[in-house]
């Protein structure tokens, strides 16, 4: 086995990205804890003890203290970074399994992906064990179609003999996937290019749904419709149907209060902002 | 708003949807998502030869987890960080001692003179605040630069979670959360920071125990007591060549007194007022990453060791002052402290401490890292040692450890009062920021009020009964 083999994309996207100004390291300036006027959000989610805070220490220059223990981050930190021209600021939100039940770090990731309405969501992975922690990739990409997926540990997947085709990820999840081992900012820069292009829409994700239980096919259906009904330009109007069949007290709550709208008219002002930059770009 | 009509038509329509289905819908939405994920991850990864690396990570748990030896090795790898902690700490704790005490401060006294500071205020300057600073400095620095960085080293390299699940059984059976032996690990550190961590655990009841409890947990602040009453006074007792493992042992002693005390206070809550079953949860043991020894020693003196001495310097400098001010202010021929510690000296020793001890413990509520500093100021302050005219410090020598001894035997100190020391600094009320957190955390005084004074009256009794024993048998 060589080592080429088990992380091609590096080397290829290397060369690739040579002429894209955008590629190259130096444009990133970590910002620290001063995150004022920033253009775009980015919420950083994944299962515990995948190297969240790694990459968020990377990103923005901060020390969060890491640990190689689940549940070190159990509140949400902020720092901030600049990349090509544009301020983002980014939260790293505690490690959770999952986004269905009810403990207090798992409702505070879920929330901010939901109701804090992150630009892009960035799931870090552990690469060694996809199958348990694309579980949580799934429900992100119910709740957000603006998301990334950071393959991280690829060291260790190539330590145990394993491969990772993350173009297959990709294809399958519809959304970008880049390959990193954060612990030694291999990937970093792919991975905020990434970010940008999702940021800015030049990257549109299909994010892979899961498919309806067949018991709930016929009332989700039906549900589904008549959210999106209610809630014009709500980009997952699915998941809420989904969580209120549930009986998810919160998501209820949001639908009766009319939360649930702002949400969707939040993100369609949003979208307009973001074409217009790239309409700026395009002009330069 | 017309959204009104639409939202209740919704919340109808799930209500009766629910009804009518009755059969449980997160059950099949989880059965369908972990069939996407397992489909989704089946395509992308290959496994050609799974083994080699995994199969060193299985030997080293099957060696750190084992029902046998994952207790001894435990104890063993507390006891070689402690030793070499405390080994690697004496000498350039002298060094500080002497630079800060035995140099520095003549040359501030004298600088004082020249100006012609009034007594009092060179006095509260240089005798109070510089003192507190110097002693904190030179007592704390060296063991936090070692220990923090061995210990960040162990958390880093993947240990704690073994740690984690070699305890989870003895949790379970004391009816509280397995997960309570990461938050405790965390205490190890900061009890503050492992308040606000003990949010991993779900259960309300599970967290108040976790809470309670976290107090058992030698914090930053205790460490240091412990090694250095430790160093004085039990590795004293042996033979030099020993001393350092002996004073080591009897610091992992205390924190594993400390662990069989969150046992014992956790069944007991689960038994009595917090009662209910233990729930289950599942818990990763990630693979063993080598440390990056470079960094962490980085981040470790950066993020812990500063920190935690700049707050205790922070800390001194009041407590400084305040000790400066109880010693000279004279009411009816006695300073103020010499009337607290001989108005609660009966107490103090009827529970094998001194009036010094509780003394400091008052003025040591902000912070426990001043403890020892302000157990020797008083010590040397009140006892009015040699050239005490001249204020204190000046039994300082080269040899800052001896220096130590001296000062605490000629206040009346005893292996005793050194023993329930290390007891009392161990089980006595949480720091203030510690007790303001669980508040935070709790948003009940109850709670709050029973995690502070459980753990004084527990130290009281405690130390009552081994002054008993002691007394008995000596």
């Amino acid at each position: 086995m060589t080592t080429e083999e088990t992380i091609p994309p590096k080397a290829a996207a290397g060369s690739a990205c040579e002429a894209c100004p955008a590629h190259h390291a130096a444009n990133l300036i970590r910002l620290g804890v001063n995150m004022a006027n920033w253009d775009f959000v980015v919420a950083l989610a994944g299962n515990p003890n995948t190297g969240k805070t790694t990459v968020f220490n990377h990103l923005t220059g901060l020390r969060q203290h890491t640990g190689n223990w689940p549940g070190k981050t159990v509140v949400r930190a902020e720092g901030g970074f600049a990349y090509g021209g544009d301020r983002y600021k980014l939260v790293d939100l505690p490690g959770t399994y999952s986004l269905l039940s009810t403990s207090d770090d798992e409702e505070v990731a879920r929330d901010f992906i939901l109701f804090g309405s992150p630009d892009v969501t960035i799931v870090v992975v552990d690469a060694t064990v996809l199958e348990r922690n694309l579980n949580l990739v799934l429900q992100v990409l119910e709740i957000t179609d603006r998301a990334i997926v950071c393959l991280n540990l690829m060291d260790e997947v190539q330590r145990r003999g394993m491969a990772v085709d993350e173009r297959r990820l990709a294809r399958d999840l519809g959304v970008p996937v880049v390959p990193t081992i954060a612990r030694r900012n291999e990937g970093i820069p792919e991975l905020l290019q990434a970010v940008a292009d999702v940021a800015f829409g030049r990257v549109v994700c299909k994010p892979h749904r899961i498919s309806s239980p067949p018991g709930l096919k016929a009332a989700l259906g039906g549900l589904t419709d008549e959210v999106s009904a209610a809630f014009p330009g709500l980009p997952n109007a699915r998941w809420v149907a989904l969580r209120l069949l549930e009986g998810d007290p919160r998501i209820a709550e949001a639908v009766r209060s009319g939360e649930i709208a702002d949400l969707g008219r939040h993100l369609s002002t949003r979208s307009a902002f973001a074409t217009s930059s790239v309409a700026q770009e395009v002009g330069q | 708003m017309q959204e009104h009509t639409p939202s209740e038509k919704i919340l109808e329509r799930v209500g009766a949807l629910r009804w009518k289905a009755g059969h449980d819908f997160h059950d099949e939405l989880v059965e369908s998502l972990y069939t996407d994920a397992a489909r989704i991850a089946d395509r992308a990864v290959t496994r050609k030869g799974e083994r080699g690396r995994f199969d060193m990570d299985r030997t080293i748990d099957r060696l750190v987890t084992s029902r046998w030896l994952g207790f001894p090795l435990m104890l063993l790898m507390l006891t070689v960080v402690f030793w070499l902690t405390i080994e690697g700490a004496n000498y350039p704790s002298a060094m500080l001692a002497t630079l800060l005490v035995d140099t520095v401060r003549p040359l501030l006294h004298s600088g004082a003179t020249t100006i012609g500071l009034p007594w009092w205020l060179s006095g509260l300057l240089i005798d109070g605040i510089y003192l507190a600073m110097a002693w904190v400095i030179s007592v704390m620095l060296p063991p936090m630069a070692i220990f923090f960085p061995l210990f960040t080293l162990l958390e880093d390299f993947g240990y704690l979670p073994r740690v984690a699940f070699n305890l989870d059984g003895l949790f379970r059976r004391a009816g509280a959360h397995g997960k309570q032996a990461l938050t405790m690990a965390m205490g190890f550190g900061c009890n503050a920071a492992a308040i606000v961590s003990t949010r991993v655990i779900d259960s309300p009841r599970e967290r108040l125990i976790a809470i309670i409890t976290n107090n058992f947990a030698l914090c930053n602040g205790r460490w240091p007591t412990q090694i250095l009453v430790a160093t004085i006074f039990i590795g004293g007792l042996a033979p030099a060549h020993l001393a350092g493992l002996v004073s080591a042992a009897a610091v992992v002693s205390v924190a594993v007194l400390g662990i069989v005390l969150t046992f014992v206070v956790s069944w007991a809550l689960s038994r009595t007022v917090l009662k209910g079953e233990a729930s289950a949860f599942s818990l990763e043991l990630p693979p063993y990453r080598p440390p990056q020894i470079l960094r962490t020693i980085y981040t470790s003196v950066i993020d812990r060791t500063l920190i935690v001495l700049w707050r205790a310097v922070v800390f001194a400098i009041p407590a400084g002052a305040v000790i400066w001010l109880a010693s000279n202010i004279q009411v009816a021929d006695l300073s103020l402290a010499e009337h607290f510690i001989n108005f609660t000296g009966p107490f103090g020793a009827f529970v094998g401490l001194n009036g010094v001890i509780l003394l400091a413990y008052v003025i040591a509520i902000p912070a426990n890292e001043i403890v020892i500093p302000t157990i020797l100021m008083l010590t040397v302050l009140t006892a009015r040692l040699a050239g005490a005219g001249d204020g204190a410090g000046v039994m300082f020598e080269p040899d800052s450890l001896e220096a130590n001894a001296e000062v605490l035997r000629a206040g009346g100190w005893t292996l005793l009062t050194a023993i329930n020391l290390m007891l009392f600094s161990l089980v006595h009320n949480p720091c203030s920021t510690t007790i303001y957190t669980i508040y935070r955390e709790t948003k009940s005084a109850k709670w709050t009020t029973v995690a502070t004074l459980l753990p004084v009256v527990m130290g009281f009794v405690m130390c009552f009964v081994v002054a008993q024993v002691w007394r008995l048998f000596s």
